[in-house]
């Protein structure tokens, strides 16, 4: 195929280099396909073998005005051929769209990054709109950067001009054309996305077609302009053996919500009710009927809720899942099933501020919601998922605990994990754990709310058993018995036994585990949820060059593990960095009276490694 | 142990050995006795009711009833039964609810409820006060109402029942009277033989905070004036020796005069099944004194079942994916080997 070349002249064929690590970022308007075009770079990646980690970031408006900062959306991946832990600090490569793409993103820029440029877009209208007096392009403001400058409408166009498409359609493609030239800088074969194109627009053949078209014109204009003077190579990384797949955090908390169904046999219940970023796991979820999902759409948050409290009633396994807009809803329907003492799954996918906040960003700040958040003596055990494939087997522990101690149990993931994807090796479903519940059926002296010595949890006893007809309800019931009871005494053993039976839960959880120094130290960094991938990065750093730091991870963040106060005791100074005000910070030093150092961070965005290493070398002095 | 005996069922079985608190002389009651009187004559065990309520003085209903029971929170029973019921199809499942309850609180579910046509038996009892809180207006409070929290009388217009029902397109609308024993057991009857969701207004005196509040057709002398008995195929005729009818004037329903030997012709002859809910909505707007009170089945058609919907696709997909295993599930998408 001969393009025609803007403004470059054909150079020498470009040298090959390899490079362990690469982070790329593409941007540009909502309405541009950029976490498409991120999507498949990394499908290519990972089918490639490389570790990786990616960060999308996109506005709460579907379609804000084109070419505005409000409207850039943004799609990070980091690529190794090697062990990685987050998505990267700060991008080697921006891909920009248009220039309110390169204004929003050129400040993170690496110095001496790479920036690919549609200059089609760079035009005075376009200036205007992302606020720019003069061309970045040529003003000098990019010095620090290697710019490499095409114009991807105009050449997007020109490829498709002997197709009927209009020129809305063929102005679509162009961010296919940006991601050949992308595969081509990288190395990587177009064949994963063509496949992916086929299938996609299966009953719209031409426009498979058009875009496969503008991806290879996008490759060759590369292989044959010779725009870039160097080409890289990042091999694949060495995993540890098996099969693997790409994995977005949503995607593993559905899987793994089945997962628990099968193994505990169980039919799924999901009650949702539309909220950003939790809405992928009722779509999944939805998709997933042939193993008995039932998915409910509700009318509001409460109603989702309250219909899976009466699946679970019934004897399916009830799962809702909101943001914490929505948690809050929820929370007298939480109470109900704390009180009825009925299995319950509730999903909070965390996201940014308080009220609607930052419905697309990231934040840990519903801890303390979900921990107090409604009326009486109400705790309820508490799990959080740390990565994008780590919620696929917290998905499980929570129907465990649910199931096994008839208590409804949250789960925190947030916006970071929920989206992002990762590498995840598939387990055998053999190594998956048992989860098997046994119904109560004997009717002979039948209490509705006698307990388990163990557990002390109640029998599930579900409507349609002959002979265990009973009444459950909000109101304070007598133990044992169940009746409505305003006994002062019982009240306060029906209290504390609720509460004795999440503090239960810790009996059989695994130790808190420190990695680093186990036997203590200069500096523990504490963390939880989805900061593990930065403070793993920030330890393994910092170690390397000789500093005594450790790290460890809090999963269950109600109850705490066994050993978290002997752990605490064992360090020096506990750093505990969190996207949020200091929230289990502050649970912790209530419960241990440990000075623990709260770190904070509330940009609606991750920790960054440095900042962790940073912060890390203030401690230790 | 095997499922109960159901010939052998009587009113008694279902009496639970909690001690009834209701108000002296509550219409609750009534109902009560009625419920407990018809469910033993549906030839289901009796481990297969549930009944399912949300608050309020009603809403107490469950822990009366020898049956699974759930006393849920405000407003909400009709989304945990719908919950239940998706699930567990095989169930009776029963909802009580107030005025308030369902009209205030729960306006969201109740509504909903109905447009989807879950396999629910709902039981509207209609006080038009809050009881259990001690006597402020509720949403079927007639304006002007004077209570605790409206010391100058309600300014809000209040909701009829059986028309926001129809309104949502629900599929069988009826109303009966607490008092009214045989009436009420019947309508009940034709509610748990329908389908979908069978929605009953049950009239019902709060003789604490709000009594006589019917009055004008539970009295002994208006009963026989103003209750108009709507039955499907039937004209609508009422009143003393039924000299009374309703027919389309030009201006809506009006009431005639029917005279020994009186052409009966122009009298509307009730079709409870007609598909379009304008006629029953139109009827369900009458009320005393210048209109009688319409009773009975107003409006009950057929249409597709909620529950039966959702369990049909999950069928039909895992029929057409018998060989969906969790192994395929874990290994969908691209996967690669590393070794």
């Amino acid at each position: 195929m001969t393009l025609p070349v803007a403004g470059q002249e054909a150079a020498t064929p470009a040298t090959l280099e390899k490079i362990s690590d690469v982070v790329i970022r593409f941007a540009g308007d909502s309405g541009d396909g950029m976490q498409l075009t991120g999507s498949q770079f990394t499908n290519t990646s990972a089918l490639l073998g490389n570790d990786l980690s990616t960060l999308p970031d996109f506005p709460a408006e579907i379609r804000a005005p084109t070419g505005t900062l409000a409207g850039v959306s943004g799609f990070q991946v980091r690529i190794a051929d090697h062990d990685i832990h987050t998505p990267g600090d700060v991008p080697d490569v921006l891909i920009a769209m248009n220039p309110a793409a390169l204004k929003a993103n050129i400040a993170d820029l690496k110095e001496g990054g790479v920036v690919i440029a549609n200059t089609d877009e760079f035009n005075v209208r376009n200036f205007k709109k992302a606020g720019i007096e003069t061309d970045p392009l040529e003003d000098g403001s990019l010095a620090g950067f290697r710019v490499y400058k095409a114009d991807f409408t105009t050449m997007t166009r020109r490829t498709l001009e002997d197709t009927d498409l209009d020129t809305r359609s063929k102005d679509r493609c162009k961010n296919l054309f940006a991601l050949g030239m992308v595969y081509w800088l990288f190395s990587r074969s177009i064949d994963t996305t063509v496949e992916w194109l086929k299938v996609k627009f299966k009953r719209k053949p031409e426009i498979a077609a058009a875009n496969i078209k503008v991806l290879k014109a996008g490759w060759n204009f590369c292989d044959i302009t010779q725009l870039f003077q160097v080409r890289y190579e990042v091999e694949k990384a060495t995993l540890e053996p098996g099969v693997y797949r790409n994995i977005h955090g949503n995607s593993a908390l559905a899987i793994g919500l089945v997962a628990a169904s099968r193994r505990s046999g169980l039919p799924i219940f999901l009650g949702a009710y539309p909220i950003t970023p939790a809405s992928d796991v009722l779509h999944e979820l939805a998709s997933y009927k042939e193993f008995g999902v039932t998915t409910f759409q509700a009318e509001d948050e409460i109603a989702a809720v309250c219909a899976s409290i009466g699946a679970s009633y019934g004897g399916a396994l009830g799962v809702t899942c909101s943001s914490g807009p929505g948690i809050a809803l929820k929370a007298e329907a939480m109470n109900l099933a704390l009180m009825v003492e009925l299995p319950l799954v509730v999903c909070d996918i965390q996201r940014g501020g308080p009220s609607t906040g930052l419905p697309t960003k990231t934040e840990q700040s519903d801890l303390l919601q979900v921990m107090f958040g409604r009326n009486g003596d109400s705790p309820v055990p508490v799990l959080s998922a740390s990565t994008p494939a780590d919620c696929f087997d917290v998905a499980m522990e929570a129907v465990r605990i649910a199931t096994t101690y008839m208590v409804p149990v949250v789960l925190l993931s947030d916006g970071y994990i929920a989206n992002g994807s990762e590498p995840w090796r598939i387990p055998e479903v053999e190594s998956l754990p048992d989860l098997r519940v046994q119904f109560h059926e004997d009717a002979e002296n039948f209490q509705p709310y006698a307990r388990n010595e163990e557990t002390l949890g109640r029998p599930w006893a579900l409507p349609g058993t002959p002979g265990l007809e009973h009444r459950v309800g909000g109101l304070e019931k007598e133990e044992g018995s169940g009746n409505i009871s305003y006994d002062p005494d019982n009240h306060e053993l029906m209290t504390h036994l609720r509460s004795d039976k999440v503090k239960r839960v810790a009996r059989e959880i695994p130790d808190l585990e420190v990695h680093g120094s186990p036997d203590g130290g200069k500096l523990l960094i504490l963390g939880w949820g989805s900061t593990l991938g930065a403070i793993t990065g920030a330890v393994n750093d910092l170690r390397e060059q000789g500093h005594d730091v450790s790290r460890a991870h809090m999963r269950y963040l109600n109850p705490f593990p066994s050993n978290v106060g002997e752990v605490l005791s064992r360090f020096e100074t506990v750093l505990m960095p969190e996207m949020n005000l200091g929230q289990l910070s502050l649970l912790l030093r209530a419960e241990y009276l440990k000075d623990i150092k709260s770190y904070t961070k509330v940009q609606g965005k991750p920790f960054a490694k440095s900042e962790l290493v940073a912060k890390a070398l203030e401690h230790l002095g | 142990m095997t499922a109960t005996e159901t010939l052998e069922l009587t009113k008694k079985d279902f009496q639970s050995d909690q001690e009834v608190r209701w108000c002296p002389g509550c219409g609750d009651y009534a109902i009560l006795s009625a419920v407990q009187a018809t469910l033993p004559e549906l030839g289901l065990p009796k481990e297969k009711f549930v009944v399912v309520s949300g608050i309020g003085c009603s809403s107490r209903f469950p822990y009366y009833m020898n049956t699974y029971g759930f006393h849920s929170i405000h407003g909400r029973a009709p989304a945990v039964a719908t919950g239940l019921k998706m699930t567990r199809p095989d169930l009776q499942v029963w909802v009580v609810t107030g005025d308030g309850d369902a009209l205030s609180i729960g306006g969201n579910h109740f509504i909903h409820m109905l447009r989807r046509n879950v396999g629910l038996k709902v039981m509207l009892f209609n006080n038009r006060i809050y009881g259990l809180t001690k006597g402020q207006y509720s949403p079927t409070s007639e304006i002007g109402k004077r209570t605790k929290s409206t010391p100058l009388g309600s300014l809000d217009a209040p909701f009829n029942p059986l028309s926001v029902a129809l309104g949502t397109g629900a599929t069988f609308v009826a109303r009966s009277v607490d008092i009214f024993q045989p009436h009420l057991k019947s309508v009940l009857k034709r509610a748990a033989a329908h389908e979908g969701t069978a929605f009953i207004e049950i009239l019902q005196n709060c003789n604490i905070f709000n009594d006589k509040a019917f009055s004008g057709v539970t009295d002994k002398a208006a009963r026989s004036e103003n209750a108009l008995y709507v039955e499907d195929g039937k004209p609508l005729i009422y009143g003393k020796e039924n000299r009374r009818g309703i027919r389309r004037g030009p201006a809506g329903l009006e009431v005639v005069e029917l005279p020994e030997g009186a052409d009966e012709s122009e009298i509307i002859v009730w079709d409870e099944a007609v598909r379009s809910p304008s006629a029953a909505f139109e009827l369900a707007q009458l009320q005393a004194p210048e209109f009688p009170v319409p009773l009975g089945v107003l409006r009950a058609v057929d249409r597709p079942v909620y529950e039966q919907q959702v369990i049909g696709q999950i069928r039909e997909r895992e029929e057409a994916k018998k060989d969906a295993s969790l192994e395929s599930l874990l290994n969908s998408g691209d996967t690669w080997e590393v070794s």
